[in-house]
């Protein structure tokens, strides 16, 4: 009997002390408690965890690394054939840049007809400032046929077979142009060289020339038709006991970046040489 | 088949220096893949096909080039008697003679060009053409010199095997 009611009030003891704790936890008294009760408890966890973890990434990665490999594989060829894609956009940009100012300055000079040509090589020997062009006679190209670019005057044809040609360039050391200056309009010859410089010869004493004079081709000689823009004039030379004055010319055309030529086709060359007196023997 | 071969070898020379060195001077003188060719066929042991295949390169040089025609032909004819008569002398050791007749083969080319074109009246300058287009045409020479001689070697051994000590 007695025994009885000490359990009862222990019992009854009991649920009140834990009554009485969840009344307390829920007031939120007990927080400070549970933290540092908690505290190693979380600790543990977290080192549990991890170590988890890494057991788990040391099985796993070379499965994952397998995949990851493949995958970088797979995005390098993507990136190469990218990479090849853009090269090849980025030329023909270039090309149609080229084409768009050809047409525009034969939109300017409507009177001639011409024929564009791709550049495909140079002369093979140092001496010679030839270029070798992809067209010939089937597309209506003659010799002595005048080229030039969206810029200015490149040269003449001066060999052609039935698929390619030849074109002399004005800064081969064989080149001679008939030209004008557009503020004294002296008349000049204009030579190339070996370096490739452009040099005014013939220039008379009395001409007033001075740097920053555009050159022009004079169309006299009948090699080139006239007007079409050579260069520019930067230094002149020359002693007042001289015949002549020279001058060098800068080329309004970049000849080390030849790609595309316009060929002139309506313009005929008048060979004047029968009309050149012989020398009286 | 070793004189025949001679056309296509030299025309995908004469093409790749056409096309491609041709655009990559040093000063304003460019490599003479043809002339080094030649030079190293002409120094291989059992090769006796040399003065053809300089005259089928003389022949392709000179049509392509805006050059006097036959100027590079008797260049190249010149060189390749050069180097023949090095490796009669210097047979022993084969790389000091490519270096050797590609140094004085460049020269002799130039020199015959330059000749040649002051015979047609172009206007050039000797010592500016040696000093802006021979010198460094011989140096650019030098550097494909030793790669070509043994590319021609192995051509050679492929199409003059050694014959067999019985």
């Amino acid at each position: 009997m007695r025994s009885t009611q000490l359990r009862s009030i222990q019992s009854i003891v009991l649920a009140l002390v834990v009554i009485g704790l969840i009344i307390l936890a829920l007031g939120g008294y007990l927080a400070p408690l549970t933290r540092v009760a908690l505290g190693p408890l979380i600790s543990a966890q977290t080192w549990l965890f991890t170590r988890y973890q890494a057991i788990q990434n040391v099985v796993n990665s070379p499965q994952d690394l397998i995949r990851l490999r493949q995958r970088n594989s797979e995005l390098e060829v993507q990136v190469s054939d990218l990479q090849a894609e853009i090269i090849d956009l980025k030329q023909q940009l270039t090309e149609t840049r080229i084409l768009s100012a050809l047409v525009d300055f034969a939109r300017v000079h409507p009177e001639n007809r011409y024929v564009a040509v791709s550049v495909i090589g140079r002369d093979p020997s140092p001496f010679a400032k030839y270029v070798i062009m992809n067209r010939g006679s089937d597309d209506g190209l003659r010799r002595g046929m005048p080229v030039v670019t969206a810029q200015g005057l490149v040269g003449r044809i001066t060999a052609i077979t039935a698929k390619a040609g030849r074109v002399q360039l004005i800064t081969d050391p064989d080149s001679s142009v008939n030209v004008r200056l557009e503020g004294s309009e002296a008349q000049a010859v204009l030579r190339g060289s070996l370096t490739g410089e452009l040099t005014l010869e013939m220039i008379p004493q009395s001409a007033n020339v001075q740097a920053g004079d555009l050159v022009l081709t004079s169309g006299l000689g009948g090699n080139y038709p006239a007007n079409l823009l050579v260069g520019q004039v930067t230094t002149v030379r020359g002693k007042e006991t001289d015949l002549f004055k020279t001058a060098a010319v800068q080329p309004i055309v970049d000849f080390s970046n030849l790609e595309i030529l316009l060929i002139i086709v309506n313009f005929q060359p008048i060979d004047i040489e029968p009309l050149i007196p012989s020398p009286a023997p | 088949m070793a004189a025949l071969l001679a056309v296509p070898v030299l025309a995908v020379l004469v093409m790749i220096q056409s096309a491609v060195l041709s655009n990559i001077p040093l000063l304003h003188g460019t490599t003479d893949l043809v002339l080094v060719a030649l030079l190293a066929w002409a120094l291989q042991k059992r090769v006796r096909t040399a003065w053809f295949w300089a005259i089928i390169g003389g022949l392709l040089v000179g049509y392509v080039s805006a050059l006097p025609f036959g100027a590079v032909l008797a260049g190249y004819l010149l060189a390749v008697g050069l180097a023949i008569l090095l490796k009669q002398r210097i047979w022993q050791v084969p790389i000091l003679a490519m270096l050797v007749a590609t140094f004085f083969g460049t020269l002799l080319v130039n020199l015959v060009v330059i000749t040649a074109l002051r015979i047609v009246d172009t206007p050039l300058s000797f010592w500016e053409a040696i000093n802006l287009v021979t010198l460094p045409s011989v140096l650019l020479n030098l550097l494909v010199a030793i790669p070509f001689y043994a590319l021609f070697s192995d051509l050679a051994n492929w199409l003059y095997p050694e014959p067999l000590e019985t």
